[in-house]
């Protein structure tokens, strides 16, 4: 069965796939939804999935073009692939919303998210957060005779694991940025 | 071409500009400079309700029986919140209206000033999109576009609020002028689609058309079209309760309304069906009853202008994303350069189980005695009102159900009645707003006792614009619909359910200077129906029924197609425990 295209606006290539499955397998979807950046706007997305009862994993949103006011929410959402499928046909309802790129499913992407963690300790379990960083790759931004920040980046796996590594030596806050994402390859959405 | 002007200015230029002559409002602090603009002109006319929520509902009815977006216009604080039960309704029925709301001036928002609501937080969830316009050069722009958001697409109501200190300042007023609007939602549906349904229709054994109120709002062509389709095809049509009139209800094809309290064959030609051409319809709870026992011998065809529309309740095999009088045209050009092929003989074997279906007569009724049964009151008022330039409005309950089942609709717009919200006080102001667009048309709201007082008020309103609405009351002293539903599956305990201390309407109307008549004796039911009709002015006909009629046929919460209650059902425990849950 083929997948009906669906243009929102006169911008490009926003394809939802209409004949869809139905099943309860619950699956987790990364979407790049591109607004325009009007007072509100997150508002309204973040209303459609409270009000509609969906899930909100993450979500980040900043300005990506000034001149043109456009702004790109990456949203992390989970459900059955109907459910996915409403999501985001409701979002495409949304009159500031351009586009909504599904990036699960329009071809393999990269996700990152950046992770500051304050560590507080003294002695092996100081030199053993340090070293771990380490491995890691997390660099050290802030530090004082008991206690380092670090800076890391990576997908949100990897920052949980760092997480949990970071807990028993001392872990004692944790400021998330949420998942930013971009399709691989050198085609662009926007 | 620019022209500076104050914002009040820009606001009144811009409605004239879109071709608005009717505006349904009430006036207060925050809007006062966009009243002093109304009264220094005489373009368009200012229609003063009695309450907000009148305002929108008759914008709603005025919208739904031109074919045009209706217009409201209130205060900031009380007056947007009266405001948000009409753009709930017409959100839930796709119904064009923009509502500009007065709000405290810009320096002042956020302060907890005098009157002040975050009027565009609030109505953010119940309106299609919604503006607040803190700059003066904004405001023409935003007007011009909200005409265009509301009505494009699928329609609905859009919410501009308007800063008191932005109406008082100057600004360009920029012409409604080629739109560069990023919102153009796609008409034409996939005509690789369009084709297999084509194909699909050649074969089918047991197609029905099952149309909604995308029809109507797609405008007159989607309804000549579509009675093209059913002619040519000889298939079997029905429509939900918010699709009425888009095919003739005297037509051989037309089956009645299917759903909750559709017709037993209409429901039945659902369930049994092996083709569903849904056009404009979307699936709601009222038709499918329990899901996962609807049609389940059916491939479905769904064509909607929402893409969130198809497959979000039921699963379907063609979806056709589109306009249904664009859609419409394509699938007729394919199905005729096909060689305008049916199955003839299972269509031969499908309708005469259909009328077998049909020889039931599931809305059949014996009026016997001088109580007036309801089924009767709407049947007698459908024959001696049908000859009339005529438009219906209703309010919700038992008597919508009954207006719905007993009487025809030949047209498209002209039946407007609350169908997602189910808001009972819809129908008078409802009626006003129709009235206002059609002044010489004979405008009937068939109402309930208790809907009816929900906004009685606005007989004031037809009183002082000389709109001679005529109030049809279904008086059965019972909150009826909620009766039904306590006797169905509360054990008969009736709680709340009475209209009790009614007012005596007769006198109610002749308070208000119009004319009243009350009728409980089957006998003198068309004399006081023809009364009704002949009275030059506004009429509250007070038709006291039979109190403990239930609405038939019914598909119980939670239930099939195939297990609908008729007349005379055993209604006790007819709803199971899980379906008792559902609305
Ligand atoms: C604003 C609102 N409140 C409550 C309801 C729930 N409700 C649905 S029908 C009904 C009873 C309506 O009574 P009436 O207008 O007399 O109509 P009847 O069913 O008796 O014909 C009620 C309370 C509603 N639909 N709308
Ligand atoms: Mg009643």
């Amino acid at each position: 069965m083929s997948a009906l295209k669906i243009k929102k606006g006169s911008s490009s290539h926003s394809a939802y796939d209409l004949r869809s499955h139905f099943s309860d397998v619950i699956e987790r979807h990364t979407l790049a939804v591109i607004v325009e950046n009007e007072p509100g706007v997150l508002a309204r997305v973040i209303g459609l999935f409270s009000g509609r009862g969906y899930n909100i994993e993450s979500l980040t949103v900043a300005e990506i073009d000034h001149t043109g006011h456009r702004s790109r929410i990456t949203v992390v959402t989970s459900g059955t692939p109907q459910v996915i499928v409403q999501i985001k046909a409701q979002l495409g309802r949304i009159i500031p919303v351009h586009e909504v790129h599904d990036l699960t499913v329009e071809g393999p992407s990269v996700e990152r998210e950046l992770a500051l963690l304050k560590v507080r300790g003294k002695g092996d379990a100081r030199v053993e957060a340090l070293r771990l960083a380490d491995i890691f790759r997390a660099s050290v931004v802030d530090s004082t005779l008991e206690s380092f920040v670090f800076e890391i980046t990576g997908t949100p796996e990897k920052i949980d694991a760092f997480a949990e590594l970071m807990r028993p030596l001392g872990l004692q806050e944790v400021a998330r940025t949420g998942v930013a994402a971009l399709a691989r390859g050198g085609d662009s959405i926007v | 071409m620019t022209k500076t002007m104050t914002g009040a200015k820009i606001v009144v230029q811009a409605l004239i500009d879109q071709g608005v002559e009717v505006v349904f409002g009430y006036p207060g602090g925050a809007v006062l400079p966009i009243y002093d603009e109304i009264f220094q002109q005489n373009k368009i006319q200012h229609v003063l309700v009695r309450h907000e929520q009148g305002a929108v509902h008759a914008a709603e009815g005025y919208a739904r029986s031109t074919g045009k977006p209706g217009v409201a216009l209130v205060t900031s604080g009380p007056g947007a919140t009266n405001a948000v039960t009409g753009l709930t309704d017409a959100l839930m029925d796709s119904i064009p209206i923009i509502v500009l709301t007065g709000q405290v001036p810009t320096f002042m928002i956020g302060s907890d000033a005098f009157q002040e609501a975050d009027t565009v937080g609030i109505t953010r969830p119940c309106t299609k999109h919604n503006w607040l316009v803190k700059e003066t050069d904004k405001l023409a722009g935003t007007l011009h576009e909200a005409f265009h958001i509301a009505t494009a697409g699928r329609p609905g109501p859009v919410l501009i609020d308007i800063p008191k200190d932005v109406q008082f300042a100057t600004g360009q007023y920029t012409e409604k002028s080629k739109r560069t609007s990023h919102y153009n939602p796609q008409m034409k549906g996939d005509i690789d689609t369009i084709t297999e349904l084509a194909r699909a229709m050649e074969t089918a054994k047991r197609p029905v058309f099952y149309t909604g109120g995308g029809v109507i709002n797609s405008g007159p062509a989607a309804s000549q079209l579509l009675r093209e389709l059913v002619e040519a095809t000889g298939f079997p049509i029905t429509s939900t309760l918010m699709g009425l009139g888009c095919y003739p209800a005297s037509g051989d094809k037309w089956l009645g309304m299917l759903g909750m309290h559709g017709t037993y064959e209409a429901n039945m030609t659902m369930h049994d069906c092996d083709l569903m051409i849904n056009i404009g319809a979307r699936f709601d709870d009222r038709i499918t009853g329990r899901v996962d026992a609807f049609s389940p011998k059916s491939k479905k065809a769904h064509i909607d202008i929402d893409a969130s529309s198809i497959n979000k309740v039921i699963r379907v095999d063609m979806p056709i994303l589109g306009d249904v009088a664009h859609v419409l045209e394509d699938l007729l050009k394919v199905w005729k350069a096909n060689g305008r092929k049916t199955n003839t003989e299972g269509l031969a074997k499908w309708w005469k189980q259909i009328d077998e279906w049909r020889a039931i007569d599931c809305l059949g009724y014996e009026q016997t005695g001088t109580i007036i049964r309801p089924q009767h009151a709407i049947s007698r008022l459908e024959a001696l009102t049908k000859g009339y330039d005529r438009y219906i409005t209703t309010e919700v309950g038992q008597h919508q159900m009954w207006a719905a089942q007993y009487m025809g609709f030949e047209d498209p717009n002209r039946w407007m009645t609350s169908g997602g919200l189910g808001t009972m006080g819809y129908g008078t102001p409802a009626s006003i707003g129709v009235q206002m667009a059609h002044r010489d048309a004979l405008v009937i709201n068939v109402a309930g006792e208790a809907s009816w007082l929900m906004n009685m008020q606005e007989m004031g309103t037809a009183m002082q614009y000389r709109l001679p609405v005529k109030q049809f009351i279904l008086n059965n002293e019972r909150l009826g619909m909620v009766r039904q539903w306590q006797e169905l599956l509360h054990g008969e305990r009736y709680s709340s359910s009475w209209s009790e201390a009614l007012p005596d309407f007769v006198k109610l109307a002749e308070a208000f200077g119009a004319k009243g008549i009350k009728v409980d004796d089957a006998a003198d039911l068309d004399d006081a129906i023809q009364e009704m009709i002949d009275y030059d002015g506004p009429v509250i006909l007070d038709c006291l029924v039979e109190k403990h009629e239930n609405c038939f046929p019914m598909i119980p919460s939670g239930k099939g197609h195939n297990e609908m209650l008729l007349r005379n059902a055993k209604t006790q425990g007819a709803i199971t425990a899980t379906g008792a849950v559902m609305v």
